[in-house]
């Protein structure tokens, strides 16, 4: 049992394309959606945690390949660029899966990206655009 | 036992000075009581850093042959104030890009602006500027398009009318949808609670009453240093105050000026609020000196005594006035109580900077590069007829204006 967090990006015309169906059904993968936006024809984005047994996990990810699907590690998809933090704490509140977070007696602020689940919301929140998001 | 400026002066030159952080006089006043520790310390150092809109920097960049009088300024696509002599600028803090779409495409990013070029400025970049004018017999150039940099600047100095608000009011939402606004996102239905004070470690609330803090006090302005040089702009000390003469809300405010050419960009740091705007934050530390055993207590005031307002910050406001009253103890732990509900606490203001600058002073100080002022006048306190005035509009009638 593996479990991996990936950013799938959608060309327009795999868009229609049950997938997550299709993961679960055929491959036996167990998916947790983290954040999703699909238009009809248009680019989507769909950040997943996906889990189950490593062959299966492959074939899956060899399947949406063959879509046309974009496959990128979760973990770098938004980056805090320490040098520009100033440690306000004005992220800390918004994020809802505590990767953003502050160690209370010093009162410095730390990104776990394991914990990440690129919402976006840090971006509007941080003053000092620290905070930021590569597809 | 009191001590004079004068007094401390000479010992910070033998290097024989005691000087200790506002977070330090804390435990030393804890373990030997006020009275041992004014005997002991010399200077109780303080510091902030945070967004302070009411900020800029005024500068001369010399005459072009022939000469121009600048009449519209921009640099980097931000406009400068022109209108006095020259080649004189006045660059605000929260002047927006030419192009700047604002909040049309809602909330703005405002990724760039008056405040980010003044970080530029202070870190030795290259700075495009455009002038354009009508015309004279003694100015006669119209147009001058140039690479600027401050090493080239004959003066260049950090003016800011309004900074290091004693006390700030607690900002949270209680409508129903998100709202952007200058105490940064505010999720709906108390989603969270913002603050912006460094609190135990701000210049202001170490000297409630302005007793040492005026016209003249030497500081720690932007990595460099500056001076008080009059009460900032909506200065307000007859505010309701704790036993301890602390506001509980916000009051005394300070204008500040200092040779921009010796400032750090560190220090100066351009700021993009979402859906508000651009400004610079600004780090600023004030040395008090420990003259006699009162203002040694007012040092010693603690995050826990420091008390504020929570207010709504959504328009209209679903309720008016105070929904809470919080110290700075439990908004840096993270968790508040509003109406029954716990509420997120975020900060606008960096207590992890607001350190470095109080060590920092102290160093300064301590290694004798920093001498202390002696305040030429003091800031209005408690005692004069100051109050915060709201406008009073009297419509002009007829088409005036439209």
């Amino acid at each position: 049992m593996i479990k991996k967090r990936v950013v799938l990006t959608f060309p327009k015309e795999a868009v229609e394309q049950p997938v997550t169906y299709r993961l679960i059904k055929d491959y036996d993968l167990m998916i947790n959606i983290l954040s999703a936006k699909i238009d009809p024809n248009e680019e989507g984005r769909l950040v997943v945690e996906i889990s189950g047994k490593k062959a299966n996990l492959h074939s899956g990810l060899n399947y949406l390949k063959e879509l046309g699907v974009t496959i990128q590690p979760l973990a770098q998809d938004v980056r805090w660029n320490e040098e520009k933090c100033t440690h306000c704490t004005a992220c800390i509140p918004l994020c809802p899966s505590h990767a953003l977070s502050i160690d209370r007696t010093g009162m410095k602020v730390s990104f776990d990206s394991e914990r990440c689940i690129v919402c976006g919301l840090c971006l509007k929140a941080c003053p000092y655009q620290a905070m930021e998001i590569l597809f | 036992m009191a001590k004079t400026i004068a007094e401390i002066n000479e010992r910070i030159k033998k290097g024989e000075a005691v000087v200790v952080t506002a977070e330090e006089i804390i435990d030393l006043v804890g373990k030997k009581g006020v009275k041992q520790a004014a005997k002991e310390v010399d200077v109780v150092t303080t510091g902030t850093f945070g967004p302070m809109c009411s900020s800029g920097a005024y500068f001369n960049f010399g005459h072009s042959r022939p000469k121009i009088k600048a009449q519209k300024v921009w640099l980097n696509d931000v406009l400068a104030y022109a209108g006095i002599a020259a080649v004189d600028v006045y660059l605000g803090a929260t002047e927006l890009s030419k192009d700047d779409p604002a909040n049309t495409i809602y909330p703005g990013t405002f990724k760039y602006g008056g405040g980010h070029v003044i970080e530029e400025l202070v870190a030795g970049k290259d700075i495009r500027m455009k002038a354009i004018s009508y015309g004279t017999d003694c100015y006669p150039r119209k147009e001058l398009k140039t690479w600027i940099n401050i090493k080239d600047l004959n003066e260049a100095v950090l003016f800011n009318p309004r900074n290091a608000y004693q006390n700030y009011p607690v900002a949270v939402n209680l409508s129903n949808k998100v709202i952007y606004t200058y105490m940064g996102v505010l999720q709906p239905k108390l989603g969270n609670a913002n603050y912006c004070s460094a609190g135990q470690l701000s210049p202001l609330l170490n000297d409630p009453l302005y007793l040492t803090i005026g016209l003249g006090t030497r500081i720690f302005l932007g990595g460099g240093t500056g001076y008080v040089v009059w009460q900032g702009t909506q200065h307000n000390p007859g505010v309701l105050r704790g036993e301890n003469d602390v506001p509980r809300t916000l009051a005394g405010t300070l204008a500040l000026l200092g040779d921009l050419k010796l400032m750090k960009p560190e220090w100066l740091r351009g700021v993009s609020i979402t859906g508000y705007g651009v400004t610079l934050a600004v780090g600023i530390g004030v040395p008090i000196p420990i003259l006699n055993e009162k203002i040694c207590r007012y040092t010693a005031v603690k995050d826990e005594e420091i008390y504020t307002q929570v207010v709504d910050y959504s328009y209209p406001p679903t309720r008016e006035g105070s929904l809470a009253e919080v110290n700075y103890a439990q908004l840096k732990s993270g968790q508040i109580i509003v109406d029954g509900k716990e509420v997120a606490t975020g900060g606008i203001s960096s207590y992890v900077k607001a350190r470095e600058i109080a060590r920092t002073l102290k160093e300064w100080i301590t290694k004798g590069e920093f001498l202390l002022t002696e305040p030429v006048q003091n800031l209005p306190s408690i005692d004069s007829d100051i109050s915060f005035k709201p406008l009073k509009e009297r419509p002009l009638g007829g088409t005036i204006y439209d």
